[in-house]
């Protein structure tokens, strides 16, 4: 579903990702974890199309297309879902005017029929279900004045309402408590299925115990410095990121 | 340079100017031959060279009189689902035949109101442009609404300009509220001229004890309008007045809105919108005075600028000493769509009295490129994402909009330009 080669990616002249390579196939779940700063979310925006980013080397496919070549919007059409690490507070734009609108352009893009009001509404009750979302945080503007946690439940609602195909969470579970990470990773879950794909960048390991995932990865220094299965979480959990730190490291001097 | 067009305008004005108010007229015509026009050099005026602007666009300083307009020609320009009561005016002039009456309210001609209290509220000595009009106004009309009526259904000025070769159209409105009255009036030009022509209005609105009045305006009369607009108000004990602006088009647009506090309980509010591109020029000065205890007022403008126009914001509070326990809020936030958009903001707080709540803020910037980026990342096209945020900005300030048919036509035209130029 996913091909990430040799990807590069810098900011303002920086490089920050040198030679991602990366393959996620459809019904699997990815981690991704590392160091702060070792690029995560930059290839979460580069994937969803931020153009501050210049990609300088490399390239993307996603099913098939060349995923780089596409505006954010058509990438979000194309199935693509980024949940941001820090959702942005849109004052004065409604909450269910912002979604209906995404839902219908999406839909268009698909050759399928907008929803009316009616439709959009069930709809909405029904993803609104799934992650436990309370009425009022919708009559309100967009994420304005939202909690850390209700900004993050927002997103996997909105996730919900788009059905993407490939779902990049980033961070998701920082900031949440318990009861609001198991709900959420529940809305995640019940979302899953073989057709499509799942991303989640976290720190912690607690997270991979709800979101159980095929495969995990380390970034660090904006490159894939290790992969294995979830295993690896535990162990990273427990021992840090030290030991992978000095191994790339030492390679990097020799 | 400025002597030479003040005494051609006054003799060409004066010489056709109707008849009545001799008094009133004289004292105007003393104000403004002791300001004359602004110059650049003139502190009010600074950043809207409105004099240079009449010099080139107005060769002919005759006032544009009364015209006949269609009944065909009022029903199109009335908002769909309107319910009001809609009063017609060609320059200025009242056109009474194609005029509702509103009931319980007295509305004539200014003509027929010999009124000496012309000027007592907007003051000539004030403004040059307001003491211009109070020399040389042409038509014009006086309201009445008697203690107590509560007029339900909103008054909607409907006023046609047709000007030739850069005329000058003078209204003049009197608007009196008795206690306790209530009455909301939208104000909407439409311009059927094709050159250029200057537009000096004045509107003074007296307030009674608890009245609550409300006056929307909205401007949009194109590439051809110079408009300068004196507003002003007397609030008393226990009053409100709320004013809703919104510009979205003009050569060069003055809009001067005051709003004198005399009584205490009482509320001023001003909202304001100027959504602009190509040249516009629109400049909002506004001015509370707070001269009593306990009293409120608040104010939100909001620019959108495109193209290379230009837009002016100050905003004047004034709290006397004796006017303890003042709630002021004040607010104007701008964003600049291109490199050639300019806007000078400047709010100008004069605080006598020690026991006051007031707050202001001014921001200029640019569209918030990460929620842009957030819309986009949901599937949001990108000219529909700042359509969005756009409509966002504008929609604060028309939300206070209470008339549910021109809220909607204010709307669409906001809606409108945003998915043209913007
Ligand atoms: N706009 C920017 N300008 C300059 N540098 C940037 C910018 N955005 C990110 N960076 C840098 O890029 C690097 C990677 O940042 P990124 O946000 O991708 O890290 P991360 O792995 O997501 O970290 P965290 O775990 O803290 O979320 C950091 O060194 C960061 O300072
Ligand atoms: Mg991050």
């Amino acid at each position: 579903m996913l091909t990430i080669k040799n990807l590069h990616a810098s900011i303002e002249g920086t490089p920050i990702l040198r030679g991602i390579n990366l393959e996620v196939k459809a019904g699997e779940v990815h981690a991704i974890m590392g160091p702060n700063g070792s690029g995560k979310s930059t290839l979460a925006s580069v994937l969803a199309g931020r153009e501050e980013y210049e990609v300088t080397e490399g390239e993307v496919s996603f099913k098939g297309k060349d995923l780089l070549d596409l505006s954010p919007e058509d990438r979000a059409r194309e199935g693509v879902f980024l949940a941001f690490q820090y959702p942005v507070e849109i004052p004065g734009v409604s909450s269910t005017n912002f979604l209906r609108t995404a839902v219908n352009q999406v839909r268009e893009y698909r050759g399928e029929e907008a929803l009316d009001a009616v439709k959009f509404l069930t709809l909405m009750k029904e993803k609104m279900k799934l992650v436990e979302m309370d009425q009022k945080l919708l009559s309100r503007a967009l994420n304005e004045g939202f909690s850390g946690g209700e900004k993050k439940r927002n997103e996997i609602f909105q996730m919900a309402m788009l059905a993407p195909t490939l779902s990049i969470l980033d961070e998701t579970d920082s900031g949440l408590d318990i009861d609001a990470l198991r709900i959420v990773s529940n809305g995640v879950n019940q979302l899953k299925s073989k057709d499509n794909a799942t991303i989640v960048v976290t720190h912690y390991q607690r997270l991979l115990d709800y979101i159980v995932p095929d495969f995990v990865h380390v970034l660090y220094k904006g490159q894939i410095v290790k992969s294995g299965t979830k295993e690896l979480a535990l162990e990273l959990e427990e021992k840090g990121y030290d030991w992978i730190k000095d191994e790339v490291d030492s390679k990097a001097t020799v | 340079m400025s002597t030479l067009i003040k005494q051609d305008i006054l003799v060409e004005l004066l010489a056709n100017a109707g008849t009545g108010f001799e008094q009133v007229r004289v004292a105007g015509k003393e104000a403004f031959q002791a300001q004359g026009f602004p110059t650049n050099k003139s502190e009010e005026y600074k950043f809207t060279a409105i004099t240079k602007k009449i010099e080139q666009r107005i060769q002919n300083f005759q006032l544009a009189g009364a015209f006949e307009v269609t009944a065909e020609q009022v029903k199109s320009n009335v908002f769909e689902g309107f319910e009001g009561d809609v009063l017609v005016f060609t320059n200025g002039h009242f056109q009474q035949a194609l005029s509702s009456t509103v009931e319980g309210v007295e509305i004539s001609p200014l003509s027929e109101k010999a009124s000496t209290a012309l000027g007592s509220i907007a003051k000539p000595e004030k403004d040059p442009f307001c003491a211009l009009n109070q020399s040389s106004f042409d038509g014009g009309v006086f309201i009445s609404v008697p203690k107590k009526a509560q007029i339900q259904k909103p008054i909607l000025f409907l006023n046609f300009f047709k000007a030739n070769a850069g005329q000058v159209i003078q209204p003049r409105v009197w608007i009196e509220a008795g206690d306790f009255a209530e009455v909301t009036f939208i104000n909407h030009s439409v311009n059927l001229s094709d050159t250029s022509y200057f537009v000096n209005k004045v509107v003074e609105v007296k307030g009674g004890v608890n009245t609550q009045i409300r006056y929307y305006k909205l401007q949009n009369e194109g590439e051809n309008a110079i408009e300068v607009s004196n507003i002003e108000t007397d609030i008393q004990k226990d009053g409100r007045f709320t004013s809703v602006n919104i510009s979205l088009s003009g050569e060069m647009v003055r809009n001067n809105l005051s709003i004198n506090i005399l009584g205490s309980n009482s509320e001023g509010n001003m909202y304001g919108l100027y959504l602009l591109d190509g040249k516009s020029h629109v400049d909002n000065h506004t001015n509370v005075d707070h001269t009593v205890p306990h009293s409120e007022s608040n104010e939100l403008y909001k620019g959108i600028l495109a193209g290379s126009s230009r837009g002016v914001f100050n905003g004047k509070i004034f709290v006397r000493q004796d006017a303890q326990k003042t709630n002021a809020f004040q607010q104007n936030n701008n964003i600049l769509l291109s490199e050639d958009a300019v806007v000078n903001t400047k709010p100008q707080l004069e605080i006598w009295a020690d026991d006051v709540k007031c707050s202001h803020g001014c921001t200029t910037g640019q569209l918030d490129e990460e929620a842009l980026f957030y819309l986009q990342a949901r599937g949001i096209g990108k000219e529909q994402a700042r359509g969005l945020l756009l409509y966002a900005v504008a929609g604060e300030v028309i939300e206070h909009i209470t008339d549910e048919s021109f809220r909607d036509y204010c709307i669409a035209q906001v809606q409108e330009r945003l998915g043209s130029n913007f």
